[in-house]
Parts: C-alpha cells; structure tokens; sequence
C-alpha cells in the first residue's frame, strides 16, 4: 500500500514537473498497448526498442543517448491526446506514433501546435492531406498501394469481379475507400463489399457469402488475426479464388496463425521482414532474438522511424525540431549509409513515405516474393 | 437457397460455442444471483495459462495443461467465490457485479501483459478435417465442440435431476435458507458450482481456442455473445443456454449475410431487446417471482 | 432552528475557489487530466442520479456523453453554432433520447433494464461509426473547435480548464438544488421503496422518466465539454466498455453519495495516469486496486466513509450514554 502511495504521489509530480536530463535526449513513444491496437503497438513498441539499443550501444545520436519512453493509449483518443501532451510537457524531442489513425487525428495538431515532429504507423489516406508540416509516416500512404493492386488484379489475374472483405475500423476502411474506385476506374466490378468487426472471431458466414458472391478473386484487408481467421474460414468453405491482400494479409503473423490456409494467398507487401533484402533479415533476426516472435511490418516500421530520426538529426547536428522537421522533408535515406533504415526510403513534402514494394505469394508456408515494385518517384 | 442452409449451418457451430461458454451464466446466476461480467474472460484465460505453462515453464503440452486447468480452478473457482463472492454477496448484486467489471479488466489486461497482446495457435485435441453436409462445408473441431456443449448440458441437467448430490445443489440453489434448515451445507454446494464453472469455462477455452486462437481479447466478443444467449435462453436453466446459443449463432451468421454489414452487430442484441421487453424469462426459462 | 450549511454544499463552495487556484501550475497535460475529470464527473453524476438515486441501472451513459458529444462537434463545427447554444442542444437532445429510452424502464425492472440500455449504447456507437455523412464513421471529427465566451478565448489549455471548472460547478449546485426539492425525495422514495411510493400517490411513470431524462442530459452535458476537451471525436470512447467504466465510476465512488461521483471519476479516468508510472502493468495495477476497493467496501469509497462517520458518531453516543449511566443508574433495567 505504501509504494501505491508512493507510485501516486510520483505520478502527480509529473503534472507538475518537467523531467529533463542533459546527457540524453528523450523520445517519447505514443502508441496502442492495450485496446483494440494493442497487438500493432506492442510490435511498434517493441521495433523502437530494439532500435534505441542498437543506437545507444553504438554511443547514442553525437554522443547522447537516447531516453525512451513508452506511454499507452488504449486505443482511445482522450486517452492519446493526453499522452502526447505529457510527452511534449516532458520535452520529448520526437513524438513517436500512435499506429491508428482516429488517435493521431486526436494527437497531430497537439504536436503541430507545440513544433513538436511526431512519427506515425498511420496507414490512412487522409492523415497526410491536412497539410502538417510535423507529421511523418512510417510506411507507405494506403491510397499509394492501392493502384499498385489494382492493376495486378486487372493485368496479371485478370480479374473480371472482385469481392471486398474489410474491418470496419480506419484501416480497413480507409483501405476499402481507396480500393474500391481504383477497381471501378479499370472496369472491375465489385461483386460483394463486406464489412466485418474488429476482433471479429467466427467468419464462417462472411466466407460463405464470398463463396456464393461469384467473384473472380478476393480482396481481403484485414488485421492480423482477423486476416488468419478469415484464410481458415475461407479454406474450410473451400474457396477456391484467389486471395489477394495488402501488407497484412501475407505477414508472418497471419502465415503462422492461419497455416496451411494461408498457401497461395497472394498480394502487396510494404514492408516485410521475408523481403529478399539484406537489411530485413537482420532486422528479422535481431528481434526474433530478442523477444522470441518474428516481426510484423509494424515492428519494422517503429525501428526504422527512430533510425530516420537519428540520421537526420546527426545531419543537422543539433537537436532542434524545427530542423529536424524541415531536414526530414525530401530526405533520402540509404541502407547503404545507414543500414538501420533498412531500405532505401524517401520522405516527401508532405511526409509519406516512397519506397520500393513488393509482389508476394505464399508458398508452404513461407512468403516469397515474386517481383519488386520501384518507387513512385524514384 | 444454397447460401441460406450453409448459413444455418454455420450458425449452428458458432451457437454451439456460445452455448457452451454461456451455460456458466446461468450456473453462477442460479446459485448466486450474480451476473458475471468477467465471463467471457473466463473462458478466454485457461488457454493462454495453458500456453503460458508451455512456453514459460517449458512443459510438455498436456502438462501444461493440467497445470492451467488446476490453477484455474483454484484462482478463478475456489478463489472467485471464496475472496470476491462471498464478501460481496450480502452487500446485494451491484457490486458484485461492478467487481466483476473490474475482474474481467484485469484478466485481460494480466494476459495481455503477463502472456502476450499476440493471438496465438492453440494445438487442438481433435484432429483437423472438414465434413461437407448438405453442402455447407462443417470442421470436426466444430462438431467436437457442438457435441460438447450437448454432451455437458444433458449431463447437467441428469446431475441435477438424477443424483442425490445434484438434488442437494438445486435446492441450495432454489431457497438456500430451507436447505440450511434441511441441514445442507450450503456453502459446500455453492462452491461446487463455481467449480463446476470454472471446469466448463476451461473446457470451453480449450475447443475454443483452437477455432479463434488465443487472445487476451477474446473475452469480449465471447462473453457479450454467451450473455445474449444465456438471456435468449433462459437465465435460469442450464438447458436455456443451449437454445439461446443456437438462436444467437444463426442470427449473427444470418445478420453477417443479410443486414447491412456495419449494422450487423446491433442484430443479436435487438434479439435480446426483444425477449426482456416481451418474454423475459426467456425461451425454456421459468418465470421468476418479482421480488417488490 | 438554526439552518446548517449542508455539507455537500459545503463542499463545492470550498473545492471551486481550491480547483480554480491549484492547477494553476499545471502544465497543459495535468490540466488536461483534471479537466477530463470534471467533464467524466458530470457524467458520472447523471448516472448517480438514475442509478444512486432513483435506483435504475443503466449502461448506457457512454451513449449520452456520445450524443452530446457529436452533437456539439456537429453544430459548432459544421454549422457554426456558437458553443453555449450547442451545448443546451446537446442537454436537450440526450434528455428527449433519454424519456424515449425510459419508457422500457417502466416495463423492465432490475438487472433486465441495464440490458436494453446496452443494446442502446451499442446503436449509438454504431451509428456514430457507420453515418459518416453525420459523424464522420470511423474517421472521427477533427478539429472541434475551443469555445469563445463573451470574447474570452478558451483555446489555451488553463482558461479551457477554468471554463470547465466553472460549467461543472453549475451543474453540481443545479443537481444539488434539484436533489433537495421535493423531486429529488420522490426519487429516492422510487429507489427505496417503489410500490410504496406509487401507494403515497407519487406518480412513478413520470419520475421513473424523469430521473433517466434528466441523468442522460447530464450525461449530454459532459459530451458538450467532451468534443472541445479532446477537439476530436471518434467513436471508440462511447463503446459499451465506456458504459461499463461510467458505471464502476458511480459504484466505486459511491452511488447515492452527492460527491461519489467526483471520487469514482478520480479513480476511473485520473488514477489510470498517476499510475502509468508503474510502467508497462498499470491497468492490472489499477483493475487491482479497484478490486480490493470494491472488496473493502462495496456501498463506494464514500459509503465507507458514512460508515466511519456513523461508527465514530456512535462511539461518541456511547461515550455520552457511558457519562450519563451514573445518573441513569438503577432507573435503567440494563
């Protein structure tokens, strides 16, 4: 009872008292570590941690170590906007995340307002219209992958009729909204269009009106373990379509969890730790060692963020946010120069992110990549 | 036509499940009064202790799972009624069941930090494999569960009907202050429901598991699911959460096909609006005096 | 007789002067927090009104703070309608839904009306989630605007702070003042006894609505402060989970009790912060420590309180009895 007491004394300090230390410099992660962005949080997190070791044991960014600290948002917005202000009021040189969209809604303009940089696994088309300076993504724009699918479904399966399957949630909707007019642009009807909820566990009748839909193949866009369940519901219906996904579909986690279901399923990955690239398969290493899981693409995209913040900030040599937000704009960042970064990565002027992406299949349980799509704006 | 009997299908396996993690409400609310809220965690935990005992303690599989089964029991039977029920009943059902809010919190959260936020595979004690009937396409862990379920409730109800000890727990259970003037102990009995529930809550974890995988989350949908199916069925009689899981299961397998999609969620709990504004008792429920 | 101060009153008009001062040192996020607990206890306070002391049990008052809160976002933002107006709005309407919804609440009784008011909750987050024409679905409402009052700028966090200091204090002397007249005894007499009540000829449809209409546009109230609060709404806080926490907010404070909700509000939304410090276990930590509340005692933090309160009275009654026994003696039979 004492050290509750003790615990809750501390924390009203914090209402009060701004930390500051001299010799490191503090970035203060934001992100789902509990809530329904839980388990895209926990490898957010876990992927910046591992970076911070890396750049710590290596002497820190010009001699100053990193601080890190990680604060939840459970997944709610009022939650988030505190969170980011305590990071701010704490002097948090960066703000990383959070990795849903409706909490960086709730968060960016807290950090615009202060000047502060903040970093986000946001996914979503519009985070990156509202024209703030401050905000940076971590992987690529939904809207930027979406035209990429679409022409594979229209010139290599040929696809006459597609059916949608989406979470309702910002991420699978955001991909929905994007995905649909890209189909209808290249003459490819939508044959079903099914939300399904988040967390969702039976998809046993969501498989069964995809089966009856007709479709020629199906476009399925959802969370990691929604995405597996799907793929067994779909196997044990016995679709025998193809199953064309973004990013998530083709993750380790989702491989791992659906098994055999999850063979032939096909698609377009952003990031991926399976990527024929040297520098994933270290990333994929160095944290399959230290937490004993394989990285998803938000693992990959927490560790690289931190690796672009040191690399800019080493470039600008001083720990100034209004340098480090204007150096980040038009940024190219090598993996030959930086091997953190792990590919090469271009940050444009209004902060999404260009690189190289890839098309993959699964392959007895293992995802293999079948060709490299360049860069947008190379 | 085609879609409309694979969808009862379906639905029947997925009430199948609901049925099984709901006959625990109705076991608790029989003897106690008490809503637990914490039910679907309850059936959410024995996995990943299950999981965790493997992975953590490095023991074989069917260890680890003996080893969950009998720290549940212990925690989550004996401990639930003995260090929050027991103190708590006699200052009415509120708090208890406001605890019980606060109970499912912390299982949550405790196997979300103390296991992983990750879903995880749970090896299955039946073999895989699909069987088509009439052209609906039903997995054998599906029928193991649906025999379960079926197998539980009749044994329940022959507990209740046919031993002496059952007898003893439904009288305990109908008027606990005759039964104490009978010279049952009371105690006695209502401790061996909440072991019972928690033995069923562990065996349902473990068909269910394999199905949906592991999460810390799964509480959520199941327990909310469980409750509309043990309201539908008939709160006081364990045979009510077999037909409450049924019906709940075919409407959410009929409402994902045939509403529209975003509203699909808000169809079973209308189907519970429905049944406390004109069958509160429920489908095989006995009416209850209302107490004034 | 002279006319004591009643101490719940009391309370507030010590605490606002105390609230208005002490943050002033805050920086933005300790005054975030604090203002979060203001807007959560208004809430809160609506359901102890339903709840503590009208006796029905609701899950739905994250519904409400829902309602008030899109409403608000929707006219100041989309239609330009200054703050003080959406905000009586967004009382209006949550109070009209709120009648509407308590009409199954002269049906259902016990534990069977909490569920029907979770189905409600449900159709309010789905609405808000699916309308995005209305409330922009899963994308949320962005940029809710601070209000400004009487050419005050309220958009710094401190005057934000103050403002919803100042809202919260009339709303607790309006319930107080509301509680003490004669509907407030008719509320109680319905919690406690209600065929008796309706027998004394208490008009029981009419207050049962009452008492939900009114708990719901506090509820509408708290939204109204909620949207400029966060300036960005989407729908995950009115969830259901959000209804259950509303309603371990009115228990564990102390349901009945005038101030409970301001203790269960602490508890819910300001203790989660205090102990993030504890690192990555704080929710376990804090489910933990309001399991062991709960345990220790379940009439609410403040119901321990009386408890103490009436143990200390009564030792004190002893004492006196115990002093007056000699003169008592061999008159009493004990």
């Amino acid at each position: 009872m004492k050290a509750f007491f003790a615990a809750v004394l501390l924390g009203t300090a914090t209402f009060v008292v701004p930390a500051s230390a001299e010799d490191t410099v503090k970035l203060v992660d934001v992100v789902e570590l509990s809530g329904a962005g839980a388990t895209a949080g926990t490898n957010w997190r876990n992927g910046i941690d591992l970076a911070v070791a890396e750049i710590n044991a290596k002497g820190g960014i010009f001699g100053k170590k990193i601080e890190i600290v990680h604060y939840d948002t459970q997944t709610n917005p009022g939650n988030t906007r505190a969170a980011v202000q305590r990071a701010i009021d704490e002097g948090t040189y960066v703000v990383l995340g959070p990795v849903f969209s409706g909490p960086i809604g709730a968060s960016m303009q807290i950090a615009q307002k202060a000047g502060v940089p903040q970093f986000v696994g946001g996914e979503a088309a519009s985070l990156t219209k509202q024209g703030n300076p401050y905000l940076f993504r971590s992987s690529l724009n939904q809207a930027d992958a979406m035209p990429k699918l679409a022409n594979w479904f229209r010139d290599e399966l040929k696809t006459k009729s597609v059916a949608v399957v989406w979470v309702n949630n910002d991420f699978g909707k955001g991909g929905r909204d994007s995905m649909i007019p890209e189909l209808q642009k290249r003459g490819i009807a939508v044959a079903a269009d099914i939300a399904t909820e988040s967390g969702q566990a039976d998809f046993a009748a969501d498989a069964i009106k995809v089966k009856n839909s007709g479709a020629d193949a199906v476009f399925v866009y959802l969370n990691e373990e929604e995405s597996a369940r799907f793929l067994r519901a779909a196997k044990q219906q016995g679709i025998d379509k193809p199953l064309v996904g973004e990013t998530t579909l083709l993750g380790a986690k989702v491989i791992e969890l659906a098994g055999d279901a999850a063979n032939g399923v096909k698609g377009h990955v952003g990031l991926s730790v399976d990527a024929p690239i040297a520098g994933f398969k270290s990333f994929s290493d160095a944290f399959q060692a230290k937490y004993a899981y394989k990285s998803d693409h938000n693992g990959i995209k927490g560790y690289t963020s931190v690796w672009a913040i040191k690399t800019a900030t080493e470039k600008n040599g001083s720990f100034d946010r209004e340098a480090l937000m204007k150096t980040m704009h038009g940024i190219r960042i090598s993996p030959k120069d930086v091997p953190g970064i792990l590919i090469e990565t271009k940050w444009n002027d209004v902060g999404d992110v260009d690189r190289e992406s890839f098309l993959a299949e699964v392959k007895d349980g293992k995802q293999v990549i079948t060709k490299i799509l360049p860069m947008i704006a190379p | 036509m085609d879609q409309l009997i694979q969808l009862l299908i379906a639905g029947l396996a997925t009430g199948a499940i609901y049925a099984l993690a709901a006959i625990g409400f109705t076991l608790v609310w029989q003897t106690s009064q008490t809503i637990n809220f914490a039910q679907g965690e309850f059936v959410m935990l024995p996995a990943i202790l299950a999981l965790a005992a493997r992975d953590l303690l490095h023991l074989p599989f069917w260890v680890a799972l003996i080893v969950a089964t009998a720290a549940f029991l212990a925690l989550f039977g004996f401990g639930f009624k003995r260090f929050l029920v027991d103190p708590m009943l006699k200052h009415g059902v509120l708090p208890l069941a406001i605890a019980t809010m606060a109970l499912s919190i912390l299982m949550k959260e405790g196997a979300k930090d103390g296991y992983s936020a990750q879903a995880a595979q749970f090896p299955s004690m039946v073999p895989e494999g699909v069987v088509s009937i009439v052209g609906a396409a039903v997995s054998l862990r599906d029928i193991a569960v649906f025999v379960v379920a079926v197998a539980a409730i009749v044994a329940l109800q022959l507990f209740v009907d046919r031993t002496r000890l059952g007898r003893t727990m439904q009288a305990t259970a109908q008027n606990p202050t005759v039964a104490r003037i009978l010279g049952i102990r009371v105690e006695r009995m209502i401790l061996l429901t909440f072991l019972i529930n928690a033995a069923l809550a562990a065996l349902a974890s473990y068909l269910i598991s394999p199905i949906y995988l592991a999460k810390f989350s799964n509480g959520e949908f199941i327990g909310l699911s469980a409750f509309i199916a043990a309201i539908v069925g008939g709160f006081n009689q364990v045979r009510g959460a077999l037909a409450g899981g049924f019906v709940v299961g075919l409407v959410d397998n009929l409402a994902a096909a045939y509403v529209s999609s975003g509203y699909r969620t808000a169809v079973p709990l209308a189907l519970l609006v429905v049944f406390i504004l004109f069958k509160p008792e429920g489908l095989l429920g006995r009416r209850e005096e209302r107490t004034v | 007789m002279t006319t004591r101060l009643d101490p719940n009153l009391a309370v507030i008009l010590l605490a606002a002067p105390i609230l208005w001062f002490a943050p002033a040192g805050f920086k933005a996020y300790g005054l975030y927090v604090v203002s979060l607990w203001l807007v959560m206890s208004i809430a809160a306070m609506g359901l102890n009104l339903t709840l503590g002391y009208a006796g029905l049990k609701s899950l739905a008052q994250a519904g409400f703070i829902g309602i008030g809160a899109y409403t608000t976002a929707i006219l100041t933002k989309t239609f330009g309608v200054s703050w003080p107006l959406a905000f009586l709005a967004s009382g209006a309407l949550s109070f009209a839904v709120g009648v509407v919804l308590g009409f199954p609440a002269l049906r259902v009784k016990f534990h069977y009306l909490a569920f029907v008011t979770l189905a409600f909750a449900m159709f309010v987050f789905l609405v808000a989630r699916n309308e995005e024409w209305l409330t922009g679905g899963v994308y949320g409402f962005s940029n809710i605007p601070r209000p400004v009052i009487f050419g005050l700028d309220l958009s710094r966090a401190l005057p934000f702070y103050r403002f919803v200091l100042v809202v919260t204090v009339v709303l607790s002397l309006a319930m107080w003042w509301l509680l003490r007249s004669p509907w407030g005894r008719a509320f109680l007499a319905l919690r406690e006894n209600w065929m008796r009540a309706a027998s004394l000829g208490v008009d029981i449809r009419t207050y049962t609505l009452m008492a939900f209409a009114i708990g719901s546009a506090w509820g509408g109230f708290a939204g109204a402060l909620y949207a400029p609060l966060v300036e960005f709404i989407d729908p995950a806080p009115f969830a259901i989970s959000a209804s259950f926490v509303m309603l371990l907010t009115v228990v564990v404070g102390g349901s009945g009790f005038f101030l409970g909700p301001f203790v269960g509000a602490f508890l819910s939304f300001v203790l989660p912060e205090l102990l993030r410090v504890t690192g990555g276990w704080y929710l376990v930590v804090y489910a933990s420590v309001v399991l062991v509340l709960l345990v220790i005692c379940p009439t609410g933090i403040l119901g321990l309180v009386e408890r103490a309160r009436d143990r200390l009275s009564q030792r004190r009654a002893a004492a006196l009895r115990d002093a007056a026994r000699p003169m008592l003696e061999g008159s009493e039979a004990r």
